[in-house]
């Protein structure tokens, strides 16, 4: 068997334009990753990771638990140093502290007794990094009020941060990240603990606010159906290595069979994708590189 | 003697506010408790409470060691106390689990020096009232001329504290937020140690070790309790701490009077009256919730870990 | 060191070593410490007050760590673990500074409660000694299951059905019970070091948890056998000793762990990844 290529990356991806030749244009590129490669604890997390989304898209970042995609925001946040290979956020090298890149963690633990309304976690995302106290102006209550209503967190402003559910918490710490004006937004599996419901309605959110505010989505998720009728794209990550483009392109049965090393199939099932892994019993297609025994 | 005299008589026995002791006590117990009260909002929220107990039991190892060599106690508590803070910080883990054990097996090997030292001590002096003292303490036998630097150590923690306000709340709320907005994390939590670690050693040496924890974690789980606010959760911690310190100091003097003879320990007072406003909050807390979010029963499902580390 | 009059305090020493490995071991993985330090801190009051009225100090331990246990996993329904642990222990030391205040002629008895007067131990303490370390020993023989998984996964506990905050509460009664036996013999201040140094040390070396617990017995015997050897011979109190060698445990298991995290991230060196067949 020939050595597998690790960088699989589809016409035009690279270049920050779908295949079909849209309006955007080659340098309106908000984020590149060039040859990721991570090793962490004795286990190789990425390996020679490439993609490049463009301006005011939304992007899924889609793999299984423990294919990397946590560890991939991570090195674009600048929280983790790649063993080689490197990130290029909006037109300049990536450090740490980039008021570009906004970031919403996965997992808070806001307890009850957090004395934090949700307005003022939001005010924090102004200038919470900074030393030293805030003096309340008229112009700060004016933009996190705007960003609150944007948001749709007005209902419960006032109210305490550990108090909220799981969808509030989430639309909170959205405009947290946002109020800074960030070009690019990060979001770690934002819908790993919400009912479908909820999930759908962050979904709508996001999809509704980044051409508002002008700022690109990449969200990861172990699922990427919820975000199926919004992606303008996917970066789909299998056993640290990773694929991107559109979706039609990406999910292939070749494709990420190519991608996984081994034979899986995608099944289409009532607008639902599924990735399945190949069984014994499938019927051989033709030209297929990897052909069911 | 005129009607608020007449009225107030029952409450302050005579000589209370003509009392010399009584005086600095109040004085340096109120600076105390404002400082313990700032501070251990932070510490309740960022699930410290054990590193502030234990920075008080392991500065008194550094106030028996200080006995032995010599120097005045505050220093022994202090050093000790930076130093155990130092060693805290540099163990670095992060998982509250990790970060207690770590706590505990500091705080072992300094109770183990305190026994060294208490042990030596009482050879070479032959006083066992120092083990009492150094644990226990006693807001009466404060020593004399501290009470201007307690002052002014106690202003440069609620300093310290004002300066690292934004960022430790920040990362309280999340750690890898906090980092990827540039915020130095391990410097602002080093920094919120060290000052645990101040605040610690001042109230620990003022008021003991067992006051010194009664007024760190009550006030402020008082405070949380019934606040929205970051602001308004430590000013009332400050007014709470303030208040039990004083009330129970009173409490303890008057009690002399009304237990005919021997009088409860101010210790003991101050954690009553602590405990008493805790209850009082909790009921506050049930018949009316701060501000107009829903409680944690009534939401649609958990947002965050549970909490589930009960014992 | 081993004449007729040291029997007591060897037999005594290893009986508290065996309890608190197994204890220990549940203690670190819950992350207890903060308990493990409040319960004997504050039975220590208990056994002030015992001492005042003329009781037998090991029921004045028992009543005030099993109110200790009780209080906390009472208050921790509605507050957290830890606000709660630390409410509790300063009620029951101001308590105990109540009792204290009746008189100031217990000093040298307040310092072998804190610091553990092995030597002390009379013949006729060991036999309660004995009986409530099997009673510690059987009571996690018999939870042990239930206690694993609400310990480690409490959602999958809660969806098998195991009531948790009864698990909390259970637990915190079994350290109510060690440290009823073991303050007598290693002291309040320090009966915590053996709950949290060895067993941090074994869980470093295994992940096995019987195995980790078996360590974690082995390594509490080491410390304290040595602690009362080098006290023995230096004439410094045990406490000392025990306090050391736990940290030092400790220490060496987490070196270990650093360590072999770091061969495991050196041979990883050739990235390439190998052609699968």
């Amino acid at each position: 068997m020939t050595v597998r290529t690790n960088l699989v990356t589809l016409s035009g991806a690279s270049r920050g334009t779908d295949g079909t030749g849209d309006a955007q244009k080659a340098g309106d590129e908000v984020l590149r990753a060039e040859g990721l490669s991570v090793s962490l604890g004795g286990r190789q997390v990425l390996d020679q990771v490439s993609f490049s989304l463009r301006a005011g898209g939304f992007w899924g970042l889609i793999g299984a638990n423990g294919a990397g995609k946590t560890t991939l925001l991570r090195v674009v946040l600048g929280l983790i140093a790649p063993t080689s290979g490197r990130v290029v956020v909006t037109g300049g090298h990536r450090s740490r502290r980039n008021p570009q890149v906004g970031y919403v963690p996965q997992k808070i633990s806001l307890e009850p007794d957090m004395p934090l309304r949700a307005r003022d976690l939001v005010g924090l995302g102004l200038d919470g990094h900074r030393f030293g106290l805030s003096w309340p102006s008229p112009a700060r209550a004016t933009l996190v009020e705007e960003m609150l209503d944007a948001v749709g967190a007005t209902p419960f402003a006032n109210s305490r941060v550990g108090n909220l559910s799981g969808g509030e918490q989430q639309r909170v710490m959205i405009a947290h990240a946002l109020i800074s004006r960030p070009k690019l937004l990060l979001l770690d599996e934002p819908l790993a603990n919400l009912d479908i419901r909820s999930a759908a309605e962050v979904v709508q959110l996001l999809a509704r606010i980044a051409p508002e505010q002008h700022v690109a989505i990449l969200l990861s998720a172990h699922d990427m159906n919820p975000l199926l009728p919004v992606m303008d794209g996917v970066v789909y990550l299998a056993d640290g290595r990773a694929a991107s483009g559109t979706t039609e392109e990406v999910v292939r049965t070749g494709t990420l069979s190519r991608l996984y090393g081994h034979r899986v199939e995608v099944v289409r099932v009532e607008g639902r994708v599924l990735v399945v892994s190949g069984s014994e019993h499938q019927a051989h297609h033709p030209g297929d590189p990897y052909p069911a025994r | 003697m005129n009607v608020t005299g007449a009225l107030l008589s029952p409450l302050f026995e005579p000589g209370f506010f003509s009392s010399g002791p009584v005086h600095v006590a109040l004085v340096v117990g109120g600076v105390v408790a404002v400082v313990s009260g700032i501070v251990g909002v932070f510490t309740v929220i960022r699930g410290q409470s054990f590193a502030g107990h234990a920075l008080a039991d392991i500065g008194s190892a550094g106030g028996s060691a200080a006995v032995l060599v010599g120097v005045s106690t505050l220093y022994g508590y202090l050093a000790l106390n930076v130093v155990a803070a130092a060693v805290m910080e540099l163990i670095g883990i992060r998982r509250p689990r990790g970060r207690d054990l770590a706590t505990g097996v500091v705080l072992g090997a300094a109770l183990g020096l305190a026994a060294l030292f208490l042990y030596e001590d009482t050879v070479s002096t032959s006083t066992t009232g120092a083990t009492v003292n150094v644990l226990f303490g006693s807001i009466f036998t404060l020593p004399p001329g501290t009470t201007t630097l307690i002052a002014l150590l106690g202003a440069v923690s609620i300093v310290a504290i004002a300066v690292l306000y934004r960022p430790l709340l920040l990362s309280s709320v999340s750690y890898d937020l906090a980092a990827a907005r540039g915020v130095p994390v391990r410097l602002v939590g080093a920094g919120y140690l060290l000052t645990l670690a101040l605040a610690v050693s001042l109230s620990a040496i003022t008021i003991g070790a067992i006051l010194s924890t009664a007024l760190l974690i009550g006030p402020a789980a008082i405070s949380l309790r019934v606040t929205t606010r970051t602001w308004a959760a430590v000013t009332v911690a400050s007014g709470v701490g303030v208040f039990a310190c004083w009330g129970g100091t009173l409490v303890a003097y008057d009690s002399s009077d009304w237990t005919g003879g021997w009088g409860w320990p101010v210790s003991f007072c101050i954690v009553a009256v602590i405990f008493v406003l805790y209850f009082a909050a909790g009921l506050v807390a049930r018949l009316a919730p701060a501000g107009p979010g829903r409680r944690r029963s009534e939401r649609a499902e958990p947002a965050g870990a549970q909490r589930v580390d009960a014992a | 060191m081993f004449a007729s009059f040291m029997v007591n305090a060897w037999e005594a020493a290893t009986i508290v070593a065996a309890v608190a490995g197994v204890v220990g071991f549940f203690t670190v993985l819950r992350g207890s410490a903060f308990a493990a330090h409040a319960l004997p801190n504050g039975a220590f009051a208990g056994a002030a007050g015992a001492v005042l009225i003329g009781a037998n100090t090991i029921v004045g331990l028992g009543v005030f760590s099993l109110a200790g246990a009780g209080v906390i996993a009472g208050m921790g329904r509605r507050a957290r673990s830890d606000v709660a642990t630390a409410l509790t222990i300063v009620l029951m030391l101001a308590t105990g500074d109540l009792f204290l205040s009746h008189t100031s002629e217990y000093a040298p008895e307040i310092f072998s409660l804190l610091f553990g007067q092995v030597l002390g131990v009379s013949t006729s303490k060991l036999v309660p000694t004995a009986v409530l370390a099997a009673l510690c020993i059987l009571a996690v023989m018999v939870l042990y299951r239930p206690l694993m998984i609400s310990s480690v996964a409490p959602e999958v506990a809660q969806a098998r059905g195991i009531n948790t905050r009864m698990m909390d509460l259970a637990f915190l009664v079994v350290l109510a019970l060690v440290t009823t036996m073991a303050v007598p013999v290693v002291g309040s201040l320090l009966t915590f070091s053996l709950l949290i140094g060895p067993p941090a040390a074994a869980r470093s070396l295994t992940s096995r948890p019987l195995v980790a617990m078996g360590l974690a017995v082995l390594c509490a015997l080491l410390t304290v056998w040595g602690s009362i050897a080098i006290s023995y011979e230096t004439n410094l109190p045990v406490g000392f000793f025990v306090g050391s060698i736990s940290a030092f445990a400790y220490t060496v298991g987490r070196g270990w762990g650093a360590w072999q995290q770091h061969r495991r991230n050196r041979l990883l060196r050739p990235t390439t990844r190998p052609a699968a067949a």
